[in-house]
């Protein structure tokens, strides 16, 4: 067979943590086949060897946040074949999006010595909101099984299987006793995308939601099960302003019980 | 309630300990016992060795969104209903591999698994989950197309029941008419009697197999007081359910109502969440998800338990059938309960109120086909 050449992979940074892009060099296992698969072209985290683009695949991490990052998305999906985000940075905005429902420009002076250094957007947006994506991985951080699946769906020119569904679905199917029901524990999983494995509930804890919302999430019913726990206003704005605050159901459902 | 007569007439008595020889039995012939214990706050269903790992001295409160556990004042082995758990998770496994494929030479081999049989002993099964393995049965190895996995989990199940001697806050099997005396089904039925400072069960044979294997257990022969005790305590059972579903018609109500209000109304509290068809005990939907490897030649096909909850459960070329949570809990409850009969001659619904406890916010199947079937009710005699 003829030498094939392999995908260029890039890997890009935005206003992010960092944690996303560091699941794929947490691949280990699956890591020696990525790199067998595909050329990492681009990828700081990992090597300073850059190969010029254009590229097949840019996998995008983290948010719009400043004038140049929102230049600089254009450039990235001019020389990309597919753009994929990853995290819920570059999905939904990221916990950095809780700027979104304050004054930024009033944080600035408390943070940085010299403002007039600081060039800022008001708002911390996700990375569809500027250019087209060609898929949207979600998770804070995201999920790096998932991230393989991708990845390997992508090569081999078929769809990702990344359930739409909630998180009580993993829930049940690995067993785990709902902590809701059996305990009284607020949590979010009824309308949270799926995609850790029900990571939180299976070690008693509530969904925290780091995956944002799943498809059709009744989050007023959601909120109205929560109240029904004891759980006040105040506490219902915090438990959906997290890492998602800024995806569309969850900051509604957040401003809804903001007064 | 009108249980058929068990084929070996006498009962017998044992006492807790010959109960644990009773498993020692079944597990020396190398069955994999399965039973109640307690995990993660509830009762559930996994490995037992012995009467040790059973919830002794524990009971449940449920109700609507909400399981607890409580201590009883006694040390009853079975003296709760039933938890998040069924047995359908044994014969109907949450996620199975199908097959495997590898491409060599430009060919596309499938690898079948191969799967050995099981030899599961079920202990402490209840009436309500008796129907609903006779349900799941029809589903999966009655129809034109057996489903061999099924099959093969099924086949060997030796079946140790439990009377309901108490009944749950969401029960209504005796609406139902499948509960709370276990009638058919198993190989051999327990009804735990605490009763002035005694401890024991009466024993009732369901099979050849279950009579063999209570010849292996040192037993006493029970009086006929004995039984006449033990079959009190399940009839008084029978008249403290939590629940009941007026079932009397409902097939043609439900069809008559197929765009009545109250399916607006439960969508606004629906979660779609899927948590009640997850915990129903005959709910058998799948899908199957195709995983290759990143170099391409290798591939798997998965099966994982499925629910009309998901909007990709219904995608035909194009969209969705149903992709509202009016439309997916209408399908839901319409299918339960009316289009079940129509397709399997059975009602989908043994009434054991696992999707009433287990919804997070506890909407209630006999709530919403109450007020269904009042609305008529209402209507025709206004008009």
């Amino acid at each position: 067979m003829a030498a094939v050449r392999k995908p260029k992979i890039a890997v890009w940074k935005f206003a992010s943590c960092d944690g996303c892009q560091l699941s794929l060099l947490d691949c280990e296992d699956e890591l020696l086949s990525i790199v067998g698969a595909v050329e990492i072209a681009s990828f700081p985290e990992a090597t300073r060897a850059v190969v010029k683009g254009p590229y097949d695949i840019s996998l995008v991490e983290g948010s719009i946040t400043t004038p140049h990052d929102e230049e600089r998305i254009h450039t990235i999906r001019r020389s990309s074949k597919l753009l994929i985000t990853i995290g819920a940075c570059a999905t939904s905005g990221g916990i950095q999006a809780l700027r979104n429902f304050k004054n930024v420009a009033d944080f600035i002076p408390m943070v940085y010595a010299k403002p007039e250094y600081i060039e800022t957007l008001s708002k911390s947006t996700p990375i569809n909101d500027h250019v087209f994506v060609d898929f949207q991985l979600r998770g804070c951080p995201i999920n790096k099984l998932q991230l393989v699946e991708v990845l390997n769906a992508f090569l081999n020119r078929r769809k990702p299987v990344t359930p739409a569904h909630g998180v009580c679905m993993e829930c049940k199917r690995r067993g785990t006793v709902c902590v809701m029901v059996a305990n009284g524990t607020p949590c979010l999983g009824p309308v949270t995308l799926a995609g850790c494995g029900a990571l939180c509930p299976a070690y008693d804890r509530g969904c925290y939601g780091c995956f944002g919302p799943k498809e059709t999430p009744n989050t007023t019913s959601m909120s109205a099960g929560w109240t029904a726990l004891g759980v006040t206003e105040p506490e219902l704005v915090r438990a959906f302003r997290s890492f998602n605050a800024y995806a569309e159901a969850f900051r509604k459902e957040s401003e809804a019980h903001e007064r | 309630m009108t249980p058929k007569a068990p084929r070996f007439n006498n009962c017998a008595v044992l006492s807790p300990q010959q109960l644990d020889q009773l498993l020692q039995v079944l597990i020396k012939r190398d069955y994999e016992v399965l039973g109640p214990t307690i995990r993660e706050g509830a009762v559930v269903y996994d490995h037992v060795d012995s009467t040790k790992d059973l919830p002794a001295g524990w009971t449940d409160e449920q109700a609507g969104g909400k399981y607890r556990l409580k201590r009883r004042e006694d040390d009853a082995l079975f003296g709760f209903v039933v938890g998040p758990h069924s047995w359908k998770k044994y014969v109907f496994p949450p996620a199975m591999r199908l097959w495997q494929a590898h491409r060599s030479d430009g060919l596309f081999q499938i690898v079948p698994e191969t799967r050995k049989a099981t030899k599961f002993a079920f202990i402490g099964v209840r009436a309500c989950e008796l129907h609903a393995l006779s349900i799941q049965d029809k589903v999966f190895l009655k129809g034109p197309y057996v489903d061999t996995v099924y099959k093969l989990h099924r086949e060997n199940i030796f079946i140790v029941a439990v009377d309901c001697v108490q009944a749950g806050g969401t029960c209504f099997c005796a609406s139902m008419n499948t509960g709370p005396k276990a009638a058919a089904g198993f190989d051999v039925a327990l009804t735990e009697v605490l009763h002035e400072g005694r401890h024991h069960f009466i024993v009732r044979m369901g099979t050849k197999a279950g009579a063999d294997l209570m010849s292996q257990v040192p037993h006493e022969e029970a009086t006929a007081a004995d039984v006449e005790f033990a079959e009190n305590l399940v009839a008084e059972a029978a008249k403290h359910m939590g629940r009941s579903l007026d079932v009397n018609g409902i097939k043609e109500i439900l069809y008559r109502n197929i765009e009545h209000v109250r399916w607006d109304q439960v969508a606004d509290r629906c979660l779609s969440c899927s948590n009640c068809t997850m915990v129903c005990p005959t709910c058998f939907c799948s899908t199957v998800e195709d995983l290759t490897d990143l170099s391409g030649q290798q591939a798997e096909r998965w099966r994982k338990w499925d629910s009309c909850f998901t909007t990709d459960f219904s995608y035909i070329h194009g969209s969705s059938v149903r992709s509202t949570p009016r439309s997916k809990y209408r399908q839901w409850m319409m299918h339960k309960l009316a289009y079940w009969i129509d397709q399997f001659g059975t009602s989908g619904c043994v009434g054991c109120g696992r999707c009433i406890t287990w919804c997070p916010v506890g909407i209630d199947i006999t709530e919403e086909a109450r007020v269904i079937r009042e609305g008529e009710t209402l209507a025709s005699a206004a008009g």
